[in-house]
Formats: C-alpha cells, sequence, structure tokens
C-alpha cells in the first residue's frame, strides 16, 4: 500500500505540490488526471527519486516504508517502477545488457542470486513477444532509434521482468496510435495482480477504456481535489476540468 | 651599431643538459652509422625539449614536466629475463609476441617460429649494424619534432616486420614492451613495420612495466603501407602508474590502403601519443582513435597530423576521454588538405566526459584546407554525465556507481567498436570494466 500524506514539494522556489494526499491500496489501479500544469509528473518523479525536486513536508510510505529516506535505486528494489513520460535513449548499451544489469541490481539488493543467461533469456523472450518487440530490438542501443511506440512498450518489457509492487505509468498513452496503445494496456493488464499498485497519470480516458482503474483522482494545483470511481474519468471527459480549476487555490 | 636582437635561446633545463651529455657519451656503443644520429641530436640540441609556446606542445609543456633525463636502461639480465617470460602478455593466447625488455629485442622470448607465413621479423639493432642501410627506416616518421629527432639520435632497439606482398596475414602480431626495475630508466625504441602491397596485418602492441617507477619511454612506430594494403594497429598501455610515455607513429600509405588505429591509456602519468599520417596514394581510407581513462594527476596527449597529399581519401577520428580528478586530456586534431587533394573525406570527432571538479580537456582541431571540392568536420564535446540519464538508469535499480560506470563504459565503448579484432576488443574492454571497477 502506498500512502502519501501532506507532501509540498518545490522545484527552483516553484511550489508545485501543495499537501498532497493520497493512498493507493494493493491490487488497486489508480488513474491520476489533470490539467497540464497540475503537478503530476512531479508527483511521478518524486515518488520514484529524482533529486532536482525539493521535498518541503510530507511523507510517501510505501508498506510503512518512507520512500523519501531512500535512493532511487534502493526504491526501485523496494518495488517502485516509473515508465518515463519520455524514456531515455542511451547510445552505446545494449537493450539486453542493460535489462540484465537493471534486474540483477535489483536482484543483489533484495538478496537474490544473479538469474542465470538462458532463465534471463527465457524471461525477456517471453516478455518481449507479449508486447509485441522483435528481437533484434533487444540488440540494439537502448531506445537509440526506437520510435514513441517501441519505446513506450520497452517501458512495460522493464516493468514486467522488473517485477515491481507499485508501478507508475506517466502519461504511457502520450505519443501512441490505438493500435499501440492497446498493445501497451494489454501489457499492463497482463501485471494487474492482488499484490501490485498501479499509478496510471494521463490527460485523457482514452487509456482508461483500455486499463479500466478502481479509483480517479483529479489533480489541480498540487492536490489532489476530488476522487471517485472509474465513472469520474468519463465525467472528466464531457466536461473537462474547468470545475476545478480553481478548488485548490 | 650594437645588435639589439634580444637572445631568446631559453636556459637549458637539467633534463636537456643530460640529454646533451648522454649523447657524447653512449653514441660509439649505438648501432648503426653515426651521421644521421648526430644530424637528430643537433635538432634536439637546436629545439631543446617542446615546450607551450611550441604550438604542437601547447598543452604538453614537456619542458616544465621532465624534470630529469632518465639514464638509459641497463641490458637486462638473465634473472630479469627470466622474471618477465613468467609474466603472461596481456594478449597472451592471440598471437605471436615479439618482445622488447627495456628497450631491448630479446629473441629468446620472442615466438619467431610461430609467426605467420609471410611475416619475417628481426631485432632493429642487428639490421642497423649490417652493411646495407634498413630500408624504409625513417620513410614513415618524418617530422620536424624534438621527441621524435631524440628517438633517431637514441634509437638502441626494436623490430623490424615485412609483410610479403599478396599475404593475408590472419592471425595477430604482437609486440610487447616489457619495463622493469626499481629506479627510472628511459627507452629508446623504434619499430618498423613495411606491409607490401595487397598484404593485410594486425598488429597489437602492449607497454606493461612495474608500477609506481617513473621510466621514461621514447617509442617511434613506422608503418609503410604499399598500395591496397590493411593494417590494424592496437595499443594497450597498462604500464605501471608513474611512467612517461612518448610516442611517434609515422604512417605512409599509398593507394587503396586501410589503415585503422586504436590506443587505450590507463596507466601513465603523462602520456603523448603523436600520429603522422601521409597519404602517397589515392582511394585510401585511415580511422584513427583512442580512448583515456585517467584519475589523480594523470595526463594524456593525443596530437594528429593527417596529410591529404592526394585526392580521394578519407580519414576519421574518434577520440573519448573520461577523467576524474585532476587529470589532463589533450586531443589536437590537425587535417591538412593539400591544393590538389580534392574529394577528401575528413571527420574529427573527440569527446570527454570530466568526472573531477578538477579535470580539464583540452581539444584542439585544426583544419588546414587548400583544395575546394573537399567534405571536412571536426567536432569536441566536453561535459558532465547527463543527470536525467543516471537517474532513468537508478530508478531502474541500478545504484549509482554502477549507473555512472556503465554509462562510462557505453561511451568509452563507442570508440572501442572501431577495434575489428574481437578478441583484441575484449582485452581492451575488460581494461576499461577493470578501471571502472576500481573507481566504484
Amino acid at each position: 500500500m502506498l500512502e502519501i500524506r501532506n507532501l509540498h514539494v518545490q522545484i527552483e522556489d516553484k511550489k508545485i505540490l501543495n499537501g498532497l494526499n493520497l493512498t493507493v491500496h494493493d491490487g488497486e489501479v489508480a488513474a491520476i488526471m489533470g490539467p497540464n500544469g497540475s503537478g503530476k509528473s512531479t508527483l511521478s518523479y518524486v515518488i520514484a527519486g529524482k533529486d532536482d525536486y525539493e521535498v518541503l513536508d510530507g511523507e510517501i510510505l510505501l508498506n510503512g516504508e518512507n520512500l523519501l529516506d531512500m535512493e532511487p535505486d534502493a526504491r526501485a528494489a523496494a518495488g517502485v517502477f516509473l515508465a518515463f513520460q519520455y524514456p531515455l535513449e542511451i547510445p552505446g548499451v545494449a537493450t539486453m545488457t542493460f535489462l540484465k544489469a537493471a534486474l540483477n541490481a535489483q536482484r543483489k539488493a533484495r538478496g537474490d542470486d544473479e538469474l542465470s543467461t538462458p532463465d534471463f533469456m527465457k524471461r525477456v523472450r517471453a516478455g518481449a513477444e507479449r508486447l509485441h518487440i522483435p528481437q533484434d530490438m533487444l540488440k540494439r542501443a537502448l531506445n537509440v532509434g526506437f520510435s514513441g511506440g517501441e519505446k513506450k512498450r520497452m517501458e512495460i518489457l522493464q516493468m514486467a521482468l522488473l517485477e515491481p509492487t507499485f508501478c507508475i505509468l506517466d502519461e504511457t498513452d502520450s505519443g501512441l496510435d490505438i493500435d499501440a496503445l492497446k498493445i501497451a494496456a494489454d501489457g499492463v493488464n497482463a501485471l494487474r495482480d492482488p499484490k501490485r499498485s498501479f499509478l496510471v497519470i494521463t490527460h485523457y480516458q482514452r487509456l482508461l477504456n483500455y486499463i479500466v482503474p478502481d479509483t480517479v483522482h483529479v489533480m489541480s494545483s498540487g492536490q489532489v481535489v476530488k476522487s471517485g470511481g472509474k465513472e469520474l474519468a468519463l465525467e472528466l471527459e464531457a466536461n473537462g476540468y474547468a470545475d476545478y480549476r480553481s478548488q485548490a487555490a | 651599431m650594437a645588435d639589439l636582437t634580444p637572445n631568446v635561446t631559453p636556459m637549458r633545463t637539467a633534463a636537456e643538459n643530460q640529454l646533451l651529455a648522454l649523447f657524447p657519451s653512449v653514441k660509439a656503443r649505438l648501432p648503426g652509422a653515426s651521421a644521421e644520429r648526430q644530424q637528430a641530436y643537433d635538432a634536439f640540441a637546436q629545439a631543446g625539449l617542446p615546450h607551450r609556446r611550441v604550438e604542437a606542445w601547447k598543452y604538453t609543456d614537456l619542458r616544465a614536466v621532465l624534470r630529469e633525463a632518465a639514464p638509459l636502461a641497463d641490458v637486462p639480465s638473465a634473472a630479469l629475463l627470466g622474471e618477465v617470460r613468467a609474466k603472461p602478455s596481456p594478449f597472451a593466447g592471440l598471437g605471436p609476441s615479439l618482445v622488447i625488455v627495456d628497450g631491448v629485442f630479446e629473441p629468446s622470448l620472442s615466438d619467431l617460429d610461430a609467426l605467420p607465413a609471410g611475416v619475417e621479423a628481426l631485432g632493429l639493432a642487428g639490421a642497423l649494424g649490417a652493411a646495407q642501410p634498413v630500408a624504409n627506416l625513417g620513410e614513415a616518421a618524418v617530422a620536424d619534432d624534438a621527441v621524435l629527432a631524440l628517438n633517431a639520435a637514441f634509437m638502441t632497439d626494436g623490430v623490424v616486420l615485412r609483410v610479403a606482398a599478396g599475404s593475408k596475414v590472419e592471425t595477430p602480431v604482437f609486440v610487447r614492451f616489457v619495463r622493469t626495475g626499481g629506479e627510472p630508466r628511459s627507452t629508446y625504441t623504434r619499430v618498423l613495420v613495411v606491409v607490401g602491397e595487397g598484404a593485410s596485418l594486425t598488429l597489437g602492441e602492449s607497454r606493461e612495466g612495474p608500477a609506481g617507477v617513473a621510466h621514461q619511454d621514447n617509442a617511434v612506430l613506422e608503418i609503410v603501407a604499399g598500395d591496397r594494403a590493411t593494417v590494424s594497429h592496437v595499443v594497450l598501455n597498462t604500464e605501471g602508474r608513474g611512467s612517461i610515455d612518448l610516442s611517434t607513429v609515422g604512417v605512409k600509405l599509398g593507394a587503396k590502403c586501410l589503415f585503422n588505429t586504436f590506443a587505450l591509456a590507463t596507466a601513465p602519468a603523462l602520456s603523448r601519443r603523436q600520429i603522422f599520417v601521409h597519404f602517397a596514394g589515392e582511394n585510401s581510407k585511415i580511422s584513427l582513435n583512442g580512448g583515456a581513462l585517467l584519475n589523480g594527476r594523470q595526463h594524456a596527449d593525443t596530437t594528429l597530423v593527417v596529410n591529404h597529399a592526394v585526392p580521394h581519401c578519407e580519414s576519421r577520428e574518434l577520440y573519448k576521454h573520461v577523467l576524474d580528478g585532476e587529470s589532463t586530456g589533450v586531443f589536437q586534431g590537425k587535417i591538412i588538405v593539400q591544393p590538389y587533394a580534392q574529394k577528401t573525406d575528413g571527420q574529427m570527432m573527440s569527446q570527454a566526459v570530466l568526472l573531477g571538479d578538477n579535470a580539464t580537456m583540452n581539444n584542439k582541431p585544426e583544419l588546414e584546407i587548400f583544395a575546394d571540392d573537399v567534405v571536412c568536420a571536426h567536432g569536441a564535446t566536453c561535459g558532465q554525465l547527463d543527470d536525467d540519464l543516471l537517474f532513468y538508469l537508478r530508478a531502474r535499480g541500478l545504484p549509482k556507481p554502477d549507473a555512472e560506470a556503465l554509462m562510462l563504459q557505453a561511451f568509452v565503448g563507442q570508440a572501442l567498436e572501431t577495434i575489428e579484432d574481437e578478441s583484441i576488443r575484449g582485452v581492451l574492454e575488460s581494461v576499461v570494466e577493470g578501471w571502472l571497477k576500481a573507481r566504484m
């Protein structure tokens, strides 16, 4: 279970999050919606541990542990996974090499043995097939020359391999056509599990047709201003964010 | 009228005086004709050690750095040779080695019987002592440079390697420069490689020596390639920390040649690697590459002079520096395109990652283009590891040192990829990995 209590965050003297509260239970898929600039991406980065942000107050507890005391890699080992809105390119590092390094680093941090190469290959191949990722892409440098859709699918593949307990999808739908969106959503849905929860950040309701959330939270001016069931997303799609823009101020 | 011209001859340093005094005392026992040596010595006496006001040495003030010229290395004893014999080459198992110990070619340690067909090797001292002059010696290493002049004056020994025309040599041949002893000594070696028309050769060099001894090495490699020859060359320097490694490579290429070189420097206190390439025939291609991983107060200088004297040749350069601590990297790349060298294609790139707050990178690309139908480009980047990329890797679970190591490995890896021989590349990759691990 993830609990965020009274989170205040600023970047370069600009307040982005203003006392945000949010609880996501095990197995829950929570959607975060909100207008541009409401602090959605900041929230995802702060949970994952990017150090550009200054946390002024509050805590983020994952199963009772305060993530804010941990380095980004320790958070990953504790089960946090952020699927980036803009996955980064790493020239010179083969995708396979990167996946193995990441997986083994997390296993090491958890006290597990490194995976044998055949076991590792088997897992990668199975995951790649589900996400329609061709094998030769795995030999290429990570994300270099990949299309927007390929990058997003690669993020989901990483998520599947690393088996996190708390997954953040930061605008995974941005830049995806409808077919790519379905593939990505299928990949996510296959990972739904009573012990794994998701925070799905999006502007649009469309993604939520494919990844159906249990709860929907509306963010505005750095706070959660309304929470509800999946029907709230449809309401937002119909009425826009106008009703919420002023509430937090 | 009084001569008012100021006397600008600088005062000689201790090292310069030692070098000047050394020559008369040893010249009688240096092999070969003494006239050329005397001429080179005179040129050095005129120029002195290169310093920062000599443009080609702007960032490597050898005159200031070289406080003392170490005495010439002694001929290695039988006991020392035994030690060297027991020490495996970093390229062990990849091909036959020719071994030079403390500047002396040692046939007994060399795999002369295992040389591939078409390859002939002999000691330089013996060749210099013969009645006939050594063909091609001094043909490729031509430059107005005091360090090259010192080598020409003092060269004691080395190897002459000839590859017969048409011989496609598959097995790489290695030259090992092994240093011994605990007191700083200097060596002056020269390796001459003549690759016949249509022949091919992969040449690996390793520089090995004890850690912490301020040995001084002045090595010259000359490569003379006939038409349609292919030469791949790789240098690995793991010589102990403390050494001063001055190395000059002269390359002369006929028509339709391919030449590729890579040098990796991690060890010396100071290294200067100067490469002079002369295109003598059309449609030849070269690829000059290297990497340096430095920390502490290490200093690595790569200086290239590529002379496009004929049309239709192509040159590529890619150099990567990883600079930690207070280390200094220098890249100087000069591409000269002569007036009639049309359709020249030259591209040069130098990239550096500065890890230490007090690390320095000096980039000086120079294009001297006298032809009007050419494509020449150069680029240089200098920066720190990308924070966003670092976060991405850490968010996937890689601890910071591992994430940095992976990024640096990838950074240097792009240059290492230019090494065609996979086994040799593997050896260099593991040296890079070792350096990165030691940093973690």
